[in-house]
């Protein structure tokens, strides 16, 4: 038998027991090194490992993310968890039951071919043969590497792979429990961090009596260096004097943010290192080109994941060892940099993954967890639970990155691009703890002797998907390509990882672009596309999305209404997506319909597929359409949901969205497929609107009323 | 341990009468989730923006993280654990899970408490209705539409017989 290429997380972990063990009560545990951060991940991988146990999925409870058992999968992002965890417990899931039926076969006397599994029993000609799962692991040693040799279950003969499963974490979530925020052990003691307002800001001054007087209750005020931490035993007193801290601390010194940080100008200004990437062969620009030029510049603002729960952390250190509870994405980076931040021994730290509110990319969760272990530190035996202000979810929280984006493409005689350039400029997308040599807590560096950083980071590389270049080249079929990839770095605020990274800039700008290159053409949209691409399964989404939409439509160009249409292949690896948006302007932009086709491929749960691309187009509308992040005084200038807002119930379009694909192809991420394509298709429908187009996002009040006063 | 600021309160809260002594400023928020344990309403921004921390104060929706407990002396607080009975789930939230109207949960105690009170006042709520019902309530995983179905789902449970009735007349 020709053994099955061992997936990264088996490689990694190679013991069929990290993955899969048999508990009292007829219960199965099955362990992932990812997360559940409100995508539904957990839910996925018990259908998956329920289908290849030939168990019923209700038997199966998922640890996930502890470092003190089950394995180490690395961060839980970039819509890779169902593609990389799902095929690990896929190959051991079929292992372990590929084991079991050998014992029973064994003590049966009969040939394993024989035996079928029912929930867990074993059978025999359909009788019951005494011996199930439960039985037969108490036999046998699970702590064995995987080899890989079993095959796994054929999608042609999926019971529970494939259907819509309810959310296996939904029914506690409704009933109001299940969060982080709820841990509350006797020992609990609050605690609230006094953020730093910039980089290196020093604390001149802190009216500790006012504090004091503010809190109304008994509390304690630690200061070490420039970090100031208030605990108390109750938690509206930490509150309170939290805010009176924050009014009261005056700051000098350091690196305050420029005022005209937000501003394509500025970033266009910054020295940047350049890096260029050709494809293809350049034209003879006299021979092969109709010589006609189209060039257009986009703008993405600096936006902010704006998660309605704050982040939370806990920490207890008793006897040397220091237990935290987070909802990082990471949990092994984050008891490793802790370790090495702290001074402890890496296996003297544990991180519990606990469930918060959503997570949208790279949030506060490890500068909460962060807090709250050095506070542990502070006070032995106790546990500290750490909160995050809505403020500091603002002010204190890694930025999602500005991005400028510079198309140029020079037309061939027959309408089609000929070379085509995209040049971007945008600082780091990732600045996680563990990556690049950052330990990427904001609070280490306020405390005294702070860890040397790197002097220098860089964006995430191509090979893994990119930062600012993920997505900057599209699928069409173009005959020379140019990418030119600035970054800005250092920079003046911590950016990071914002849902889709680069992709929603990069494919808002390449989308409309495409737009404009079909107008300069003269030729429909859609057509266009289709024109310009040979990839059958993107031209099957953006098919399936036009007739959705009734594509053209029947809205003339210019008198308020419009369709529009985008597209990508998010990291030109994952799941395929096209989406129209239907749209009515006048002063401002009215959403009425959105509609997505999507593709990715075998879908473990339709239904939790289709939320999680309803979700991320109702998320990259708010984005298009509302959200930008100020500065002023040298910081973040938004500091609650009034200056920031999001879209609203009143605000949310008809959403319509189907799965395409074909269940013979393996899995493809989904959650970050819709933010680049709905940006486009909403970008391309206010044009059509308009009768002009807004490069700039968020196509806001102010945007449309300077547009129609142009 | 008491302060010497603190007053006592009697509240009714989930049908059973509680007797507090505590901090007449201190927000019902905190009350509920440190002092009765009840910590299925939730903290979100602390100024009325979100709605992740509305109860019903006397069946009205209401924001709990800035209502001061020292008013609530002899009101009727509901929260997201009265709302069952015997064990089984209120038709809005059985709706919900119906509908999968959640990706990361946070936002739905508020927004379920809300939906209760106009289900109480109408059991054929139209979409503009939930909707404006439903407006001061932020949900960044973007359930809304679906949210807006369990509404109308719940409604057709809650309908009394007679409703029924006249609907086929």
């Amino acid at each position: 038998m020709i053994p099955n290429t061992l997936p990264q997380g088996l490689i990694d972990n190679p013991r069929l027991s990290d993955w899969v063990g048999f508990e009292p009560e007829r219960r199965v545990r099955i362990s992932t090194g990812k997360v559940e951060i409100g995508q539904g991940i957990l839910t996925a991988l018990v259908q998956i490992a329920a289908e290849e146990l030939e168990v019923t999925p209700e038997r199966l409870h998922a640890v996930s993310g502890e470092t003190a058992a089950g394995p180490n999968e690395g961060v839980t992002a970039g819509s890779t968890s169902v593609a990389m965890s799902g095929a690990a417990l896929r190959l051991a899931c079929a292992e372990v039951r590929g084991l079991l039926l050998a014992r029973a076969a064994e003590r049966l006397g009969v040939a394993a071919e024989g035996l079928v599994v029912d929930d867990g029993r074993v059978l025999h000609d359909g009788r019951d043969t005494g011996h199930d799962y439960w039985s037969l692991a108490a036999e046998l040693d699970l702590a064995r590497p995987a080899t890989g040799s079993v095959p796994t279950r054929s999608p042609s003969h999926y019971r529970v792979v494939g259907t819509s499963l309810p959310r296996v974490d939904l029914p506690d979530k409704i009933a109001g429990r299940g969060f982080i925020h709820d841990l509350a052990p006797p020992d609990l003691l609050h605690a609230r961090v006094l953020h730093r307002p910039w980089r290196d800001a020093r604390l001149v001054s802190l009216d500790l009596a006012a504090v004091r007087r503010a809190a109304r209750g008994p509390i304690d005020i630690l200061r070490d260096g420039d970090f100031v931490a208030v605990t108390a035993a109750r938690e509206d007193i930490v509150n309170r004097a939290a805010l009176a801290a924050r009014a009261a601390a005056v700051w000098d010194g350091g690196m305050p943010v420029p005022a005209d940080i937000g501003t394509p100008d500025w970033l266009a200004a910054q020295p940047a290192r350049v890096r260029s990437v050709d494809t293809g062969d350049a034209p003879d620009e006299a021979g092969q080109t109709s010589g006609r030029v189209v060039e257009a510049t986009y703008w993405r603002p600096f936006q902010t994941y704006g998660s309605i729960g704050p982040s939370c952390g806990l920490a207890r250190l008793a006897e040397g060892r220091l237990t935290v509870w987070s909802h990082t994405q990471n949990p092994y980076a984050l008891r490793d940099e802790l370790a090495r931040c702290l001074g402890l021994a890496v296996d003297a730290v544990t991180v519990l993954h606990r469930q918060a509110a959503g997570c949208y990319g790279h949030n506060t969760a490890d500068d909460a967890a962060f807090d709250a272990a050095y506070l542990a530190t502070r006070h032995p035996g106790r546990t500290v639970r750490v909160l995050f202000t809505r403020e500091d979810e603002f002010l204190a929280a890694p930025v999602g990155p500005a991005m400028l984006v510079r198309m140029r493409a020079t037309l061939g005689h027959d309408g089609r691009p000929a070379a085509w350039t995209i040049d971007l400029t945008s600082p780091v997308h990732s600045s996680r703890p563990g990556t690049y040599g950052y330990h990427g807590f904001r609070s280490r560096e306020a405390l005294p002797d702070p860890p040397p950083q790197p002097a220098e980071r860089n964006d995430r590389p191509d090979a893994v998907g990119g930062g600012a270049s993920r997505n900057a080249t599209p699928l069409y079929d173009l005959p020379f390509h140019r990418l030119i990839h600035r970054t800005v770095d250092p920079f003046p605020v911590r950016t990071s990882s914002l849902r889709g990274l680069g992709a929603f800039a990069n494919v808002f700008a390449i989308e409309s672009f495409v737009d404009e290159l079909a107008d300069a053409a003269g030729v429909d949209a859609v057509a266009y596309r289709l024109s310009l691409l040979s990839d059958r399964r993107a031209r099957a989404v953006i098919e399936a999305v036009a007739a959705m939409c009734g594509w053209p439509g029947d809205a003339p160009r210019g008198e308020g209404r419009g369709l529009g249409i985008g597209f990508s292949r998010y990291k030109n690896r994952a799941a395929y997506m096209a989406v129209a948006a239907a749209v009515e302007v006048d002063e401002t932009v009215r959403l009425t319909h959105v509609w997505g086709a999507a593709d990715c491929g075998l879908v473990v749960n339709p239904d939790g597929a289709v939320n999680q691309l309803e979700g991320g187009i109702v998320q990259a509308a708010s984005w298009t359409l509302k959200e930008e992040l100020r500065f002023a005084d040298g910081r973040v200038a938004t500091a609650n949901f009034d200056d920031y807002p999001i879209l609203r119930f009143s605000e949310i379009p008809e959403i319509s969205v189907r799965l395409v694909g074909d269940s013979g192809d393996p899995p493809l991420g989904v959650g970050e497929a819709a933010m680049g394509p709905t940006a486009a298709a909403i970008g391309n429908a206010v044009a059509h609107a308009l009768g002009t187009r807004i490069r700039s996002l968020p196509l806001s009040r102010d945007r449309i009323m300077a547009a129609l006063l142009a | 341990m008491p302060e010497p600021t603190d007053v006592p309160v009697a509240l009714t809260v989930n049908g059973t009468t509680v007797r507090l002594v505590t901090d007449p400023a201190r927000p019902l928020l905190s009350v509920l989730r440190e002092q009765l344990g009840l910590t299925g309403t939730r903290f979100g921004c602390g100024l009325e923006q979100c709605g992740a921390c509305v109860v019903l104060i006397d069946g009205t929706p209401s924001y709990s993280c800035t209502r001061e407990i020292g008013t609530l002396a002899g009101r009727s607080v509901v929260t997201v654990e009265g709302l069952g009975r015997d064990g089984a789930l209120h038709p809005l939230q059985q709706a919900l899970l119906d509908e999968q109207a959640g990706q990361c949960g946070y936002c739905l105690s508020g927004i379920t408490m809300a939906g209760v009170a106009l289900l109480a006042r109408t059991t054929r709520p139209s979409r503009d209705e939930i909707v404006a019902a439903l407006d001061r309530h932020l949900c960044r995983c973007g359930v809304h539409n679906r949210v807006v179905r369990a509404v109308q789902r719940a409604g057709a449970v809650l309908e009394p017989p007679t409703a029924r009735t006249g609907d086929g007349a």
